[in-house]
């Protein structure tokens, strides 16, 4: 399980598909998502498979996640902020919701 | 349209000393980034992290703080957040804040957008909990966040590097798999009157193992056939080394072959590239000084070849001297000799890594059924018969079978395709060539786009 | 030797050389590099019937022909080599955004209606209501439309990669990297210089594309065409939501909108331009305004090959006969007509008097 190493950052909160994630201020979604032991994201719109984050850097689009209804955003760009709603990004997006 | 005398894209070592030296000479200069704040991939978050995670990261890390520093006290324009996606022949760069496009002139771009990691595809690689080596150093870097127990795979300094972080950290990993192939080092070895000028580096190589070994960490050495085990997750990894067959078991596993130029710029505008067949990669063609085959364009940092941090802040340098001598500017003969000569001297160490560490023989030529394009899941047999069918680059591959048609624009696959293309085709990879690279680097919202019809937003 | 040699490994040439195989002809077909104009790779990918040959009724049967053969294309490429096309034809709607296009178009239906009858036609008027009913998420400023049932779409790419492997398969010979610099009468044959050295066949078809200009000269064919470049735009995947291709979007079988397109004449300029991009995104948007909140994935251009007046060119020269030059802007569309249709002609050695009309002697001042 991954652990944090030190204490810095204000505690925050959002939720992955309705759990609530603990977070600190400057996590990136991602880095949330990890920290909280959750590391799929996302099912392919291919085949199905659960992805999750790998380049961590903004390259290769896996951890593609939907927040506050917006989907195909790259969670490890995306600064983690209170209350957000991130749900896991199932395939291909709704075009006209 | 705002216009600047100087335009640099990425906020990394090579950004940041370019920025501030093309200050000093007088030019006007924007740079664009990315990320919140400055420092790239190597100095990430190094503003904001506390003296004990300096402590960790090490004395390395912590020289980018003064960088940034200085940085910050430069009169250059900063704009964190900013996501280039498209530059135009005419040096016209547009930029991405999330809240809208802008668009900018640049009388010269000095493009310092670093490296990426190698990708290694292999059975099981498609896996939550298989991430780069890279992505672990971003965690404890940017967040403070280490995942205990992890296995590494691969080869390369950056491996040993973060593995010792993590021991430091208190995330011991379980295990190291090393794929460099026997033999290597005596082929290396050559090398090493020469690596004896940047004995630094050498010294903290054999710190960073000697902190691994005292850890207690297995070792593994010349693994091969590795296999990323698990159905929705990592389960296990397993490889055979020393003869053996072995299976560790993990929910962690952290790749890596080494870094790569990122072309995506250069690509994208056309620049000559060539393949080095020491680093196993694409290079823009460049200058002595970084300008790239298209006037007024350098390449600064890694982008222009792998050569780690020190080396990218003195091209960064070399290129901003460069383009204000371009503009009119004085810039004084002797700085400029004296920059070339540390440069030279901190790349000594280049020729004895790059023969060590070149990626190992699967990481270049996966399995057939193994996944190259993430984005669309194309294997490497499929390349392999779109090769045999008649295909003669990556283009064409593309149009056959959607790789490198993701999101990630051929970031992750494109390298790999090349490589197997040319195995494949039984030519050089010069000949076989990569992706054309088109816009938008990045997604953009199609309304971002829209709202530029409008009369252009100033910048 | 073969008796056919192919120079172009695009869709014209590759539908061409896998409708002379059919034929039980040997054919050997020269493609260029990997770095080529390639219009093949940036075709939108319809299978587009109405509108088509105003004033040019031969163009219009000829059309129609092609898309009445796809489905036999479709099935017969998927039958040998597995790909699917992704062939379908729900019909297609072109649509218009102000009143002053809506009575042209409907003007232009009613005159093809005149010509060929409206039920062979097959196209019908739609009023803002009825667009609606068909196609969902049309903007406010679209006032009605126009609706043929011929009309289809399939993957520009996958068309290209069943093509090829069907004529790997029936011992077609494919030679990548084999630019050719210039083709002439050899013999009782033609030859051609590549880069891969001298080929030599007893039949030369040109199907080159805009390179059709330069070798055609050769073999005493004037080909007139020059570049138009068309820039389009693709987004990321989306859920299927467009049940028919209209004439500037369409929902690929990936789930993506392509969105064209553009009509520049700049020469071989082959750059993505933010200006045009966003002319494009902005004129999408008001069409379909759901798409501003789909992120623009790719963009490309391509060059299309364009004759003076828009239409293709089918000629066999007059002065070394067995040389065909071969050249259209569409494709996809006419694919099926050129593997079922024009092959079999070029075999028998003689286009067909329905093609009478495409030859480049229509372009001579003189004539008429």
């Amino acid at each position: 399980m991954p652990t944090r190493i030190d204490a810095s950052g204000e505690r925050i909160a959002f939720t992955f598909d309705g759990q609530r994630v603990e977070a600190r201020s400057g996590d990136t979604v991602a880095a949330a998502l990890i920290a909280a032991g959750i590391d799929a994201t996302r099912r392919s719109a291919l085949s199905g498979m659960a992805r999750g984050p790998y380049c961590m850097m903004g390259i290769c689009f896996d951890c593609l996640v939907a927040i506050d209804g917006v989907p195909n955003r790259q969670a490890c760009m995306v600064e983690a902020r209170e209350g957000l709603v991130v749900t896991t990004q199932d395939g291909a997006m709704e075009a006209l919701s | 349209m705002t216009r600047y005398d100087l335009v640099v894209i990425g906020a990394g070592p090579a950004g940041m000393a370019a920025a501030i030296e093309a200050d000093k000479a007088g030019l006007s200069v924007l740079v664009l980034d990315e990320a919140p704040a400055p420092g790239g991939q190597i100095y990430r978050a190094v503003e904001a992290t506390d003296a004990a995670r300096r402590t960790i990261l090490g004395a390395d890390y912590a020289h980018g703080a003064e960088l940034a520093k200085a940085f910050r006290a430069s009169g250059a324009t900063y704009r964190a957040g900013a996501s280039v996606w498209n530059v135009s022949p005419e040096k016209v760069v547009d930029y991405s804040t999330g809240d809208g496009s802008r668009q900018v002139e640049a009388g010269a771009i000095i493009i310092a957008t670093g490296a990426v990691e190698r990708s290694t595809p292999m059975k099981g690689w498609l896996l939550p909990g298989v991430t780069t080596a890279g992505a672990m150093q971003i965690l404890l870097k940017a967040h403070g966040v280490v995942e205990p127990d992890t296995v590494f795979v691969g080869s390369g300094p950056l491996l040993w590097l973060i593995a010792s972080q993590m021991i430091a950290a208190g995330a011991k990993p379980k295990a190291i798999v090393e794929t460099v192939p026997r033999g290597r080092l005596l082929a290396a070895a050559k090398h090493l009157p020469k690596a004896l000028k940047a004995q630094n580096y050498l010294a903290k190589g054999f710190q960073m193992m000697k902190a691994v070994r005292k850890a207690g960490v297995p070792v593994h050495r010349y693994g091969e056939d590795i296999v990323i085990e698990g159905t929705n997750h990592v389960e296990a990894v397993t490889f055979t080394a020393d003869g053996e067959r072995q299976r560790i078991e993990t929910r962690h596993v952290a790749l890596h072959q080494g870094v790569v130029p990122n072309q995506q710029i250069t690509r994208l505008l056309n620049c000559e590239h060539r393949y080095d067949t020491v680093q196993r990669a694409f290079a823009p063609v460049l200058s002595e000084d970084g300008e790239t085959t298209l006037k007024g364009v350098y390449v600064a940092g890694d982008g222009g070849g792998i050569s780690g941090a020190r080396a990218a802040a003195l091209t960064g340098r070399l290129a901003a001297m460069a383009a204000a001598t371009a503009a009119g500017r004085s810039v004084d003969g002797a700085m400029v000799a004296s920059v070339r000569a540390a440069l030279g001297k901190d790349r000594a160490i280049r020729p004895l890594l790059d023969t060590l560490y070149a990626p190992s023989p699967e990481a270049l030529a996966p399995a057939d059924d193994v996944v190259v394009c993430r984005c669309e899941e194309v294997t490497a047999g499929d390349i392999r018969a779109a090769a045999k069918l008649g295909a003669p680059g990556p283009n064409q591959v593309k149009s056959y079978l959607r790789a490198g048609m993701g999101p990630c624009q051929g970031r992750v696959c494109g390298l790999v395709v090349a490589e197997i293309m040319a195995v494949t085709r039984g030519e050089s990879l010069d000949a076989i060539g990569y992706y054309r690279i088109r816009p938008p680097l990045k997604p953009l919202p199609l309304a971002e786009l829209a709202a530029l019809d409008e009369p252009i937003a100033a910048e | 030797m073969s008796d056919v040699l192919v120079v172009g490994g695009g869709l014209v040439g590759a539908a061409t050389t896998y409708g002379l195989l059919r034929e039980g002809l040997s054919v050997t077909m020269l493609d260029e590099g990997d770095i080529a104009f390639r219009a093949s790779r940036g075709n939108f990918g319809l299978v587009w019937v109405q509108s088509k040959g105003d004033g040019r009724p031969e163009y219009a049967q000829w059309t129609r022909r092609s898309a009445d053969l796809w489905p036999g294309l479709q099935d017969a490429l998927g039958e040998e080599t597995g790909i699917n096309t992704h062939y379908e034809k729900p019909g297609g709607l072109h649509f218009s955004l102000s009143e002053e296009d809506f009575e042209k178009r409907c003007a232009l239906i009613h005159r093809m209606h005149n010509v060929h009858g409206a039920a062979h036609y097959g196209a019908e008027i739609l009023d803002a209501k009825q667009v609606r009913e068909l196609v969902p998420g049309l903007g406010p400023d679209v006032v009605g439309g126009t609706y043929c049932k011929h009309d289809g779409h399939a993957s520009p790419l996958y068309l290209l990669r069943a093509l090829h492997t069907a004529i790997e398969k029936r011992g077609g010979k494919i030679v990548p990297n084999a630019s050719v610099s210039a083709v002439a009468p050899d013999g009782n044959g033609f030859r051609a210089e590549t880069a891969k050295g001298t080929m030599r066949g007893d039949k030369l078809v040109l199907a080159a594309g805009l390179g059709n200009r330069k070798l055609g000269g050769g073999v005493g064919l004037d080909v007139p065409v020059a570049p138009e470049k068309g820039q389009i735009l693709v987004t990321e995947r989306a859920r299927p939501l467009l049940p028919m291709p209209t004439h500037v979007v369409r929902q690929t079988s990936e789930g993506t909108f392509m969105i064209g397109d553009s009509h520049e004449d700049v020469g071989f300029n082959l750059t993505s331009t933010t200006p045009t991009m966003s002319m494009i995104a902005a004129r999408a948007v008001k069409m379909f305004p759901f798409l501003k909140d789909l992120r623009l994935v790719r963009s490309w251009a391509a060059l299309r090959v364009m004759a003076p007046d828009g239409y293709p060119i089918y000629e066999e020269s007059a002065a070394h006969p067995g040389a065909f030059t071969v050249n259209c802007h569409s494709g996809v569309t006419l694919a099926a007509a050129h593997a079922l249709g024009l092959a079999p002609m070029i075999a028998k050695g003689q286009i067909g008097d329905e093609l009478s009309v495409f030859t480049a002697g229509r372009f001579d001042a003189n004539a008429h």
